[in-house]
């Protein structure tokens, strides 16, 4: 199950987040200056998923953007982590080549605009109904 | 608003509608739209079912009581042509499913049919992703399949063919196919196990674990955690990865690593697995990690602690890095543990003052700030078990814990525990000035609490004899009678009634009445959804008016409460499983035998890679059997054939072991040949011979499975000495002849002179089927069990394979015929008896016999039982009687060999959970393992399964179907025996035996 959803960057600013449990406002800057200072610290040859309290991780990292994932132990990591790039592929079609300026301006356009229809966007309902909370 | 949308023939008015109910929407508010919602359901554009379908599951997730009479309506979405609809309902399902799986079974078929549709590329081209179809929405299939087929047979199977599909295709080289086998190697492993797939299976995580890719590692990790405990072999396969993994730069897949050591920990690498974790604990820093981690130590140190000083210095790594952030359970269960200790007083003893002195070893270094909690159990330990010291004083101790108490690190929750120490020790230090400074210092202390206890200790500490009488040693564990209900204030009480004063109500009471009164208000606007809200709502009235008729007697009750709790806090953590005591009554010998099992592991891992590729070894680096070293330590306890499959190739100590049998079958086969040669000259037989002939008869019937008749077994096996050939001579021709005289049924010639086989043999005819069926058993001698004038009754027990067969058989002595005798058995507790279709004469004629056959079972285990009953019969001139009688029946009688495989052993080992351990000490005569369990096999039945180096393993099964594993090891003349059951009880009347038997003989 999602947790929450993070796009941050190298600096700490968070671009894109969805929560899917509910968690404190100011609780969530804390949370997610914590998650990212700690996807921050790992090198490229440690592994994209990391145990964060009683939950997991799942980052990926596009250029200086980060995009964190947070799940229950009972989810599959590498499913999640696909589905972060299907995401960023979903972006990238949608913007002719998404940049993080498009993720931060276009931010209403992300909660607007998952259900397109044409071809990868189909796979990324699909993915997203993993939670459907998030449709 | 909503509502308007919700009806509007607006589609991305709807759509927006659904998707706001899906994502916030109160509960109170489900019942107003969920007609609407439903009726979307039907709605001929798929987006709106879609949106339909996760807005319902959104309510179930909130309000599962509300949805529940349209499930119906999700098995329509199920088998929506579109896909979106489908993979929507597949959330709701996964979610009834994962509450009660028994209820969609019927659904396993679609589910199948869909994934196979999924797998085999029929859904359009939309839904690939990097070529792979619906990656995740197969993720989700394979998520519920494997929670139906959990531990059902029937499902499971149903789903074997998908599943295989799903291995198969998912052979691309793409991180979303290692997605996709990750969850069909957990469904596998979750289902009713089909080796096949289970082996697909293990090649898959082999795969992961062995991918240099770090995130494949990971995830193989994961998944060996999880398939361990089912299948330790895998683990032995991948030891050496997993070594590495332990020393990987990547705290994550050290952290995973560990996980999975957790799960294989047993008695005999606890030591190592424990320290590798102690060294993780002491490099993290997260606070989460450690409170996981801590946790775990403490249980495993709990479990499987080898001896008193290892735990208690484990326990004390576990305080002082644990510290105040680890759950309060440890310390309360590890001072629990010290109180109650377990069987053997002394070991208790020997444990108590080990910690004691460690605490003031520990105490007396400077400097050192050791956390608040750890400090308590220091005080709480002192306090009680100071005694126990020989050389310091009550009042050393005394001065240490008042040095403490002076310390202002020490936060006030720690210093009333010191006090109370303090106060403990006190009658005991006869006089101190220590107490009396520290009663001056504490008695004008700022904190109340502080000041309370220390004028408590003043008075105390004024009266010696009533101190000595309050605080005996060592009685923490003695329950105190405290009058929990306060009875002596029921006076008070009624005073205060009927004075006119309100009767007492607790806080929750009245807060939940506040509560009410102002709910009352909120619910008035929202009249449509007040009686829906009113089955769930905590604060409806009829929840109200049901908790204080609960708390009506409100004194009374709450403190009910409060005996329960105490009950309830109480976790038996050190049952019998475990940390066992008496194990250390022979530290001495064990410490000093220990190694040998490891050094005997390296030396047959040295011998195989001997054999492998000599020059390896000669290349080896020193850091590589290192790291071997600590595999060995690692996995010794992984079932006892551990050796075998930690090499991959056959061992050579059982090799040696089977040649040696082997040679032993042919020398036995050479003697008897031989000996057909020769006793084809002998012409006739010799009476004499009769019996043992009986006795040869049964042994060539079941050929060389299982010797029978014990002292026979070990003549025969021994027979290379020339002074018994004769007498095997004299067997084996008549085993040449039997067949013959069956044939005639002449049972005259048959004629064997013990008195059991006598009554029976002269059954004449109709006895003879009976004759053959026991003599295919081994039985007991007969037994006189009662007689008087007419009668005389004898008993034999046969051991038949899936029971025991009891037999009476009734003689009659008088002259005359008795009619309708009868044999009644009662009372039957703890047997289960069945009459056994035998020969029932209405008549039993003058001086002849008849016997009665009765299969026994038993309902539990018990070490030895009386089995009685009565025979009434009718003599001819209808004049009745009856006569007692009563058998002794013991747990041996019930115990078969169970023959398995080491492998099957292995498993079975991991999946019973009762477990007992013991050392007994051998006499000289079996001082080396083969004959010890020689002995184990012919008096107790056990069936050898294997023997590696100095380790046993043998299985035996209490019928009907009990099985219970005995793993042996041998050290110096100690045998230690190791048992393990699914029955609780039965291990323990086993190990009884057992140490008759080894003692005895």
């Amino acid at each position: 199950m999602i947790k929450f959803f993070l796009m941050v960057n190298k600096q700490g600013q968070t671009r894109l987040s969805k929560y899917y449990e509910h968690v404190d406002i100011n609780k969530r800057t804390l949370l997610e200056t914590e998650v990212i200072k700690s996807c921050l610290s790992r090198s490229n040859e440690q592994c994209s998923f990391i145990e964060y309290k009683d939950f997991k991780l799942i980052y990926r990292q596009y250029a200086a953007l980060f995009i964190v994932v947070g799940v229950n132990d009972t989810e599959n990591e590498m499913a999640i982590y696909e589905f972060i790039h299907n995401f960023v592929e979903v972006l990238d079609e949608y913007f002719s080549r998404v940049s993080e300026l498009d993720v931060s301006f276009f931010n209403t356009v992300f909660h607007g605009t998952w259900q397109a229809h044409s071809s990868p966007y189909q796979v990324l309902v699909l993915a997203l109904e993993d939670d459907p909370t998030s449709v | 608003m909503l509502y308007q949308d919700l009806q509007s023939t607006n589609l991305v008015e709807v759509c927006m509608a659904l998707t706001v109910v899906s994502q916030i929407f109160p509960r109170e508010m489900i019942p107003a739209v969920l007609p609407l919602i439903e009726d979307k359901l039907q709605h001929s554009k798929e987006i709106i079912r879609r949106k339909a379908v996760l807005a319902l599951y959104k309510f179930h997730l909130i309000a599962p009581n509300q949805v529940q009479h349209i499930h119906i309506k999700f098995r329509k979405a199920l088998c929506d042509r579109d896909v979106g609809v489908m993979a929507a309902s597949l959330h709701i399902y996964l979610r009834m499913i994962k509450e009660n799986s028994s209820g969609y079974k019927d659904l396993t078929g679609s589910f199948v049919t869909i994934l196979k549709q999924v797998v085999g590329g029929k859904l359009p081209v939309d839904f690939n992703y990097h070529s792979v179809p619906a990656p995740w929405l197969q993720i989700q299939l394979l998520r519920i399949l494997g929670l139906l087929g959990k531990d059902d047979q029937r499902t499971s199977e149903l789903m074997y063919d998908v599943l295989d599909e799903s291995l198969r295709r998912a052979e691309l080289n793409h991180n979303v196919t290692y997605a996709i086998l990750f969850e069909c190697v957990h469904t596998v492993y979750s289902i009713y196990p089909k080796s096949e797939l289970l082996e697909k299976a293990a090649k898959c995580i082999g795969k992961f674990v062995l991918s240099p890719k770090i995130n494949l590692k990971y995830l193989g990790l994961k998944a060996l955690t999880y398939v361990i405990q089912q299948d330790p072999t895998l683990a032995l396969q991948h030891q050496m990865t997993i070594i590495e993994c332990l020393d990987h730069p990547d705290p994550i897949i050290k952290r995973e690593t560990l996980e999975l050591l957790y799960r294989i920990t047993n008695a005999q690498n606890v030591t190592v697995i424990v320290q590798k974790m102690l060294e993780y604990l002491h490099q993290s820093k997260e606070e989460y990690v450690i409170v996981n981690l801590v946790g775990k130590i403490a249980e495993l140190a709990e479990k499987y602690a080898p001896d008193n000083a290892w735990f208690i210095q484990t326990m004390n790594a576990v305080f002082s890095v644990g510290g105040d952030v680890m759950h309060p359970d440890i310390p309360n269960n590890f001072l629990r543990l010290l109180a109650e200790g377990f069987d053997d007083e002394t070991e208790d003893q020997q444990l108590r003052l080990y910690a004691v002195q460690s605490y003031l070893t520990l105490l007396d270094m400077e400097n050192v700030f050791y956390p608040q909690r750890f400090l308590q159990v220091m005080s709480w330990v002192l306090g009680e078990y100071s005694y126990l010291l020989d050389k310091e004083t009550p009042a050393e101790v005394i001065a240490k814990l008042y040095k403490l108490l002076m310390n202002d690190s020490v936060s006030s929750e720690t210093k009333t525990w010191l006090i109370a120490a303090v106060t403990k020790l006190t009658p005991q230090a006869h006089s101190s000035d220590t107490v009396e400074r520290l009663i001056h210092e504490f008695t004008i202390s700022l904190d109340t609490c502080m000041r309370q206890h220390a004028f408590e200790l003043k008075h105390l500490h004024e009266n010696v004899e009533l101190m000595k009488s309050l605080l005996p040693v060592d009685r923490s564990c003695e329950d105190l009678a405290v009058d929990a209900s306060l009875s002596f204030l029921d006076g008070f009480v009624a005073e205060g009634l009927s004075q006119g004063a309100a009767p007492y109500k607790p806080h929750h009471q009245r807060q939940e009445e506040k509560l009410s009164q102002e709910k009352v208000l909120n619910f008035e606007p929202y009249g449509l959804s007040f009686s829906s809200s009113g089955f769930t709502g905590r604060q409806s009235p009829a929840g109200i008016s049901l908790g204080s008729d609960i708390s009506g007697n409100s004194a009374e009750t709450g403190l009910k409460e409060t005996n329960s709790l105490k009950l309830e806090g109480i976790k038996k953590l050190w049952g019998k499983e475990g940390y066992l005591p008496k194990k250390e009554s022979k530290t001495g010998d064990e410490s000093g035998a220990l190694p040998i099992p490891q050094e005997s592991i390296m030396e047959n891992v040295d011998q195989a890679i001997t054999k492998k590729d000599q020059s390896q070894v000669l290349t080896q680096s020193k850091e590589e059997k290192e790291k071997q070293l600590l595999a060995s330590s690692l996995f010794v306890g992984l079932g006892s054939e551990s050796t075998v499959n930690l090499l991959g190739k056959a061992d050579t100590v059982s090799h040696k072991f089977r040649r040696k049998s082997k040679v032993k079958e042919a020398k036995s086969g050479e003697t008897t040949s031989t000996h057909n040669m020769t006793c084809s000259s002998f012409s006739s037989l010799s009476n004499v011979a009769y019996e043992d002939d009986y006795y040869l008869n049964t042994l060539h019937d079941r050929g060389d499975k299982e010797l029978k008749t014990f002292s026979l077994n070990s003549e025969l096996l021994d027979s290379e000495s020339l002074t018994e050939l004769p007498l095997v001579e004299k067997f084996s021709n008549c085993s040449l002849s039997t067949p013959s005289l069956f044939a005639d049924n002449s049972m005259e010639i048959f004629h064997p002179p013990q008195s059991t086989a006598a009554s029976v043999a002269k059954e004449s005819s109709l006895a003879s089927p009976f004759l053959e069926e026991t003599t295919e058993y081994i039985h007991s001698n007969a037994m006189e069990i009662c007689n008087n004038e007419t009668i005389s009754v004898s008993s034999y027990k046969i051991w038949k394979d899936d029971c025991l067969l009891m037999v009476w058989s009734v003689t009659n002595k008088s002259g005359l015929e008795l009619k309708s005798a009868n044999l009644e058995i009662f009372p039957v507790e703890n047997f289960k008896v069945t009459e056994q279709p035998g020969c029932c004469l209405p008549v039993t004629e003058a001086e002849s016999t008849r016997s009665f056959q009765y299969s026994v079972q038993i309902e539990k285990p018990f070490t030895e039982e009386i089995l009685s009953g009565f025979i009434s019969y009718h003599m001819m001139d209808t004049h009745s009687a009856q006569l007692e009688f009563s058998v002794n029946l013991s747990l041996l009688d019930f115990i078969r060999p169970l023959k398995i495989s080491s492998e099957d052993f292995g498993k079975l080992w991991l999946s019973f959970a009762n477990d007992v351990k013991q050392n007994v000490k051998m006499s000289e005569s079996q001082a080396a393992l083969p004959s010890a369990l020689k002995t184990l096999q012919q008096k107790l039945r056990l069936h050898i399964i294997e023997i590696i180096g100095n380790e046993g393993l043998l299985a035996c099964q209490l019928l009907p179907s009990i099985p219970c594993l005995l793993h042996c090891r041998v050290y110096a003349d100690v045998l230690a025996l190791w048992f393990r059951s699914s029955c609780s009880t039965l291990p323990d009347y086993l190990l009884y035996q057992c140490q008759k038997v080894m003692e005895g003989s």
